[in-house]
């Protein structure tokens, strides 16, 4: 189990892939715009189950797991809670707010609601770093994945605020403006926003000075002290900055389903970021999203594909697993690595072909 | 050769770099043993001695990448013993690694912008430097010093030996440096760039004292004014170049054994 140092290792050869276009690689990138549109038109094109049951659950997980991915890819720690930090936050969009349980929830309306849980789950995650940056590679792992357990069985035996293994059902959702923004297609659009928010807030801070000492403090912590940096205090500020991205992550969760529940933060839901992350490489923010949409599919066609080849549906795992496997066995920083790759050589290969012209 | 010292360490509170009693021991073994040292502001000195004579622990106290286990040190004037390495560095000084410790996955650019970052506020700031950014353009002038403006996009796992090494001294003396401690700074070298390297060290501006581990004696007594030398973790001689160069128990010791 050598993820933190494949997580380092990975980083090396793509960040030389994306130094030529460094500044705004997305900008100069034509397939980036035709994503783009594609996603901002998706509903003219796509029914409601590809909307919310597709899309907007892989941007859900796909901002979780990029929350992984800025700790592991810039920062070299490999944090198995942060899903937990998205179902803490989660349990407390449905315990300030509205909900079915009337006992347990406040009541607060939703603009009040998310801020409260926007700020305690940070504030979880932050001290849940400040204990795993004490802690290095293997270590930091073992810690996180052991605040991701104590909560999920945490919230199965406590009934005061959790309301044990049922949870809350019934989690209000925002409605103003006139508008129902749980309705699929403004709900669709809020995510994509969030999303995309995170998304360009992580690929901006990668070159601000807190991104870029990130990374040395990735490629060589002795060092950034030898040059003044207090190089724990930064991991604790990523994880900070890492948990409220997933806090909201949990907020818009929590409205997808409308309810939560021990089920949504157990252990194997952790490992499942962590694979999330790793399939669709931790080197790039985009890469979480591209796995997530990968995840998603598969969990949700693999069950008839299954059935269809006479196995068990529930076998989707199974492939989910050995994808993983293949993944990390032939490309350590995930698909947007082969990806990579592939069009390297496809460049070699076309500046070989038209020197070859020259030439003849 | 007695001289010397008192004369060094008659200088008493005005002293950069004052050390009394240093000791650090890794379990049993006492890698330092009482090391007493005084340096001037500016003073460039020497440390020589074989592997193992404790020049790199001495280096790693002063920095506190790892503390002294006894004995106290003084950084002009002020009691560091406890400090973090940050704290230390942000008072001005700096050490290079006789390893190069660089951060392989950023451009070169990047390296010596990080370096310049650490010891000036703003070391958490969330805005992208700007094209007039103060720090970018001290990175650009500390890359052009160490002659790698040619690679400064480049990055640091693609360079060379000899341009990670030089390198490595940009990030000592991004900011203002008052004090640097140069872990032999020449190792793997050729000979073109030991000359660049002594040009760096001996134009450096003269408040800016350091402390030089360097094998290569031709390098080493070329750039400093006083040579410490160490055997078993002890201060050994203290004294002027030609006088440690000339000391017959240092040429039994180290300078005959160490050329044969």
């Amino acid at each position: 189990m050598s993820l933190a140092h494949d997580a380092r290792v990975a980083v090396h050869p793509a960040a030389g892939a994306q130094r030529p276009a460094r500044a705004r690689p997305e900008l100069n990138n034509p397939a980036a715009w035709v994503v783009a549109a594609i996603l901002l038109i998706m509903p003219l094109i796509a029914n409601g189950f590809f909307l919310i049951e597709i899309f907007a659950t892989t941007m859900i997980l796909g901002i979780m797991a990029l929350s992984l991915m800025f700790l592991a890819g810039y920062g070299g720690m490999v944090s198995l809670m942060q899903l937990t930090i998205a179902g803490f936050s989660a349990y407390m969009v449905a315990v300030f707010g509205v909900s079915g349980n009337a006992n347990i929830s406040l009541g607060w309306p939703w603009w009040l609601a998310v801020p409260m849980a926007l700020a305690l789950a940070t504030a979880f995650g932050t001290l849940g770093g400040a204990l795993a940056v004490r802690t290095e590679g293997i270590y930091t792992i073992m810690i996180t994945l052991a605040i991701g357990a104590a909560f999920y069985y945490f919230t199965n035996q406590n009934w005061a605020i959790f309301n044990g293994h049922t949870g809350i059902n019934t989690v209000a959702t925002p409605h103003f403006w006139g508008v129902n923004w749980r309705a699929d297609i403004p709900f669709y659009y809020v995510v994509l926003a969030v999303a995309a928010l995170c998304y360009f807030a992580v690929e901006y801070l990668s070159r601000a000075p807190f991104g870029l000492a990130l990374q040395g403090v990735r490629d060589n912590p002795r060092r950034m002290a030898a040059l003044g940096f207090n190089v724990n205090a930064h991991r604790v500020a990523a994880y900070a900055f890492a948990s409220f991205i997933a806090a909201l992550a949990g907020v818009l969760q929590v409205w997808n389903y409308r309810q939560i529940s021990p089920g949504s933060v157990s252990v194997g839901a952790c490992i499942d970021v962590l694979i999330i992350a790793v399939v669709g490489g931790i080197t790039r923010p985009i890469g979480p999203f591209i796995g997530a949409l990968i995840f998603v599919l598969l969990r949700t066609f693999a069950l008839d594909f299954l059935v269809r080849l006479g196995l068990d549906g529930n076998r989707f795992r199974l492939l989910i697993g050995l994808g993983f496997l293949a993944i990390v066995f032939w490309s350590s920083d995930g698909v947007i690595g082969l990806w990579q790759r592939w069009r390297q050589r496809q460049r070699r290969d076309d500046s070989r072909s038209r020197g070859g012209h020259r030439h003849g | 050769m007695d001289s010397v010292a008192q004369r060094l360490s008659a200088v008493g509170a005005g002293a950069a770099l004052e050390l009394r009693g240093v000791t650090r021991l890794f379990g049993a073994l006492a890698a330092l043993t009482d090391v007493t040292i005084t340096v001037r502001p500016g003073e460039r000195r020497a440390v020589l001695g074989s592997n193992g004579a404790g020049k790199t622990t001495l280096f790693n106290c002063i920095t506190g990448d790892f503390p002294p286990s006894s004995g106290t040190i003084r950084f002009f004037g002020e009691d560091v013993t406890h400090f973090p390495p940050y704290e230390r560095i942000r008072r001005g000084l700096r050490r290079t690694y006789q390893i190069s410790a660089l951060f392989p996955g950023l451009t070169v650019q990047d390296n010596v912008y990080l370096a310049c970052r650490g010891v000036s506020r703003g070391r958490f700031s969330f805005l992208r430097p700007g094209q007039n950014d103060a720090l970018m353009h001290a990175a650009d002038n500390l890359v052009q010093a160490v002659h790698l403006s040619a690679v400064k996009d480049q990055r640091v796992a693609e360079l060379a030996h000899g341009q990670q090494r030089q390198l490595e001294i940009a990030l000592a003396l991004a900011g203002a440096p008052r004090f640097v401690l140069f872990d032999e700074p020449a190792a793997g070298l050729s000979p073109t760039e030991r000359a660049e390297l002594i040009e760096i060290l001996t134009s450096l501006p003269a408040h800016i004292g350091y402390i030089i581990i360097e094998h290569d004696m031709d390098v080493a007594l070329r750039v400093v004014e006083s040579v410490t030398m160490m055997h078993n973790g002890r201060i050994f001689k203290e004294g002027l170049p030609q006088e440690i160069q000339s000391d017959p128990e240092v040429q039994e010791l180290y300078l005959g054994g160490g050329h044969e």
